[in-house]
């Protein structure tokens, strides 16, 4: 469902992704591992169509049509969903009405009729028991003075409330306590099934023992230099990332 | 929640919507302002001689005067004898009733989703209609004079309440008070009036439309609202005019006077046609609005949303005289393209204990300056006063300007006052967040904005906050990106 080709891309005069590619097919989870600053969340970006960075080469297809063509909410209305590394706060807006305001824009896109504020309401309980999510939250501004885990919980929340097709977590299990952790595991192992790619990006061995993912990836210095199955994640753990960056140096 | 639909659908029509002109005959006076003129708009109106006199004074105070250069707005010098100071609609008698009234008049105001007509008047506000400074029609009189309030036009009151139109005409603004205030006491011509008797609850909003129709016309229209011991009313204000490439003066007055333990709740939705994109024609607006909590314990709250006009200096005031009374500001004053707003509030506290608590919210896009300008004075008397202000500036663009200018005068130390700013510019972030939801761009610009507003919007009516949030919208429509 998701091809991408070769990808370079660059922010001013920075050259961030150097010939990346990944093939993910319906049903697959991949884990994206990898040093700090090596282009993970660079790679997300690009993917949501972040304006800033440039493709310079290289192509990426989703579902049969050219991805980088599509502005970023019609990315996000073709099923793209990005669960950022660092969620935006928005005062003023609560997570309820911008996620219908959301909701709606998508269900239109896709010629549905919006949602009515009871069917809405009823989707919501739905979603918020799935990620343990307490109504007052919702309520309050977006993200505005949210926990970090709580902030990661809410994108979660919202990845539910718009059921994408493929998923991109970026560190979503960074600063989650182990309930949490684990919370937001079932969350997403309750979205998966044979249609839906996910893209896991993470630090830690420990969030792929919750979602145990068919191929894990090491991204260094833009390019994706190793692939491997889960038992990769283990032995990076172990072993950290000089052996790898050592094996790249050597080729 | 159906409240943020609406603003979507909206969100797809462009421009000033409201720019159109409905062909009704008119009756104006000829162009420029002299003695005579004066005398020609009072004997339309059938005025006592009393009012002519008030008028006189008032013109001959204001032609010594100059305009004001102090507000941080800029525009060519002002050819007063270049502006006609009466139109009215032609009306061969003077309506009684509904009926009566030109139906190209009153498709006027359907047309601006104002009806005036039986079947939609059980929404629950009375309206008066105000066209070229001539009101049209006032509903739901009958109704409200069965609790002793009068919601009538101006003209109406010097005619049938003479003796508290003569008690309370300038006694909060004083003719002479600024040079839009004496120009304005001089030519008025119509507006509206309200009294609400003692104790009594206004049961519906109160409502005026302001509609400029004629070219060239300047609208100098005046309401006086009398709010009586331990009364209340809400009170709401609406805006409108066409689209013209010349620049039209609009001068008003709006008065308050509250009584002891009175509340008055006044809202505005100014959304006068700002000129276009390149900054040609629109609305001059220069309006005196100031409330008198004369009694103890009284209250009034100004809430305005400024969308509209070419050039907005406005400072809706407070005067807290009455021990405990209070009064309070919510503003959200948006600008783009070449539109400027110097704009804010004075609370000037008398009495003791009196409260006063300002909330500006300014937005500027475009080419655009906006300029918040506020000042609170503590006089000696005013044991244990309090205020707190919060003015923030959000900022969309590079090309555009916010200013505040906080003006503080203590001179009672038992007085506490806080201020508080914040200037900030939309994030490419918090867009970004939108866009990767699916939203878009114009409906995320729409969402941040009115989040960023919405302790102002909240003090709104419900009605009149959905048609805030739609307007906020269109105004910044093409403004990022
Ligand atoms: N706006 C920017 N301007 C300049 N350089 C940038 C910008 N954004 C990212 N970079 C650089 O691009 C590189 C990759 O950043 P990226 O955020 O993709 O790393 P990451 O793999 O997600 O790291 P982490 O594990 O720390 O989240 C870093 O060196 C970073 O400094
Ligand atoms: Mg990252």
């Amino acid at each position: 469902m998701l091809s991408i080709k070769n990808l370079h891309a660059k922010i001013e005069d920075n050259q961030i992704l150097n010939g990346l590619n990944l093939e993910v097919k319906p049903g697959e989870v991949h884990a994206i591992m990898g040093p700090n600053g090596s282009g993970k969340s660079t790679l997300a970006s690009v993917l949501a169509g972040r304006e800033e960075f440039e493709v310079t080469e290289g192509t990426v297809e989703y579902q049969g049509k050219d991805l980088l063509d599509l502005a970023p909410e019609e990315r996000a209305r073709e099923g793209v969903f990005l669960a950022f590394q660092y969620p935006v706060e928005i005062p003023g807006v609560s997570t309820i009405n911008f996620m219908k305001t959301a909701v709606n824009q998508v269900r239109e896109a896709r010629g549905q009729q919006p949602l009515d504020a009871v069917s809405f309401l009823g989707l919501m309980k739905e979603k918020m028991k799935l990620v343990e999510i307490d109504q007052s939250l919702l309520n309050r501004s977006l993200n505005e003075g949210f926990s970090g885990g709580e902030k990661k919980r809410n994108e979660i929340f919202q990845m539910a409330m718009l059921e994408p097709k493929l998923a991109i977590l970026d560190e979503t299990d960074s600063g989650l306590d182990i309930d949490a952790l684990r919370i937001v595991a079932n969350g997403v192992n309750k979205l998966r099934d044979k249609n839906k790619g996910i893209i896991v990006v993470t630090h830690y061995q420990r969030l792929l023992e919750y979602i145990v993912p068919d191929f894990v990836h090491v991204l260094y210095k833009g390019k994706i230099v190793k692939s491997g199955t889960k038992e990769l994640a283990l032995e990076l753990e172990a072993k950290g990332y000089d052996w790898i960056k050592d094996e790249v140096a050597v080729v | 929640m159906s409240k943020d639909n609406q603003l979507l659908e909206e969100l797809t029509s462009k421009e000033y919507e409201h720019g159109w002109t409905s062909n009704i005959e008119m009756e104006s006076a000829p162009k420029g302002l002299n003695e005579d003129i004066v005398r020609f708009i009072s004997a339309k109106k059938n005025e006592p001689e009393w009012l002519l006199e008030w008028r006189l004074k008032a013109y001959r105070q204001w032609a010594k005067m100059v305009d004001p250069k102090w507000p941080n707005v800029t525009y060519p010098e002002i050819n007063y004898q270049d502006v006609i100071y009466y139109a009215a609609p032609k009306q061969k008698v003077k309506p009684k009733s509904l009926e009566e009234v030109d139906p190209e008049l009153l498709k006027t105001f359907e047309k601006l989703g104002i009806s005036l007509t039986e079947q939609k008047r059980l929404t629950g506000i009375a309206v008066d209609a105000v066209l070229d400074s001539v009101s049209v029609a006032t509903t739901f009189k009958e109704k409200l004079g069965e609790l002793g309030i009068i919601f009538c036009s101006f003209s109406e009151a010097v005619q049938e309440h003479p003796e508290l139109i003569k008690k309370y005409l300038g006694s909060v603004v004083p003719m002479n008070d600024n040079y839009f205030a004496a120009l304005n006491s001089a030519v008025f011509s119509d507006g509206s009036f309200c009294y609400i008797p003692k104790d009594v609850r206004c049961p519906m909003e109160l409502s005026t439309y302001f509609r400029i129709n004629a070219a060239n016309t300047g609208q100098f229209e005046r309401t006086l609202i009398v709010a009586d011991e331990g009364s209340y009313v809400s009170y709401l204000e609406g805006c409108t005019a066409p689209q013209r490439d010349e620049n039209q003066l609009h001068a008003a007055v709006v008065e308050i006077y509250a009584m002891k333990g009175a509340q008055v709740k006044y809202s505005t939705v100014q959304n006068w046609y700002p000129g276009d994109k390149e900054g040609k024609g629109g609305i001059y607006n220069f309006v005196t609005k100031r409330a008198l909590c004369a009694g103890d314990h009284s209250k009034v709250s100004w809430t305005q949303v400024e969308t509209g006009s070419a050039i907005t200096w406005k400072y809706p005031s407070c005067i807290l005289k009455g021990d405990h009374s209070s009064g309070e500001f919510y503003s959200v004053a948006v600008t783009n393209n070449y539109q400027q707003a110097d704009t804010g509030t004075k609370m000037i506290h008398i009495g003791k204990h009196t409260k006063s608590r300002i909330v500006s919210k300014g937005i500027s896009a475009g080419h655009s300056q906006n300029s918040y300008r506020g000042q609170v004075h503590i006089m000696k008397r005013a044991e244990g006063a309090r205020n707190f202000s919060q003015c923030d500036s959000l900022l969309m663009g590079d090309k555009c300007g916010a200013h505040t200018f906080p003006y503080i005068d203590v001179e009672n130390n038992s007085a506490k006052v806080e201020h508080e700013a914040t200037t900030s510019k939309i994030g490419e972030d918090q867009i970004f967040y939108c866009l990767q939801r699916g939203i878009d761009e114009e409906s995320a610009v729409a969402l941040i904005v009115n989040g960023y507003a919405k302790e102002v919007l909240n003090q709104l009516p419900m009605e009149f906050a959905v048609e805030a949030q739609k307007l906020l919208a269109l105004t910044l429509e093409g403004s990022v990106g």
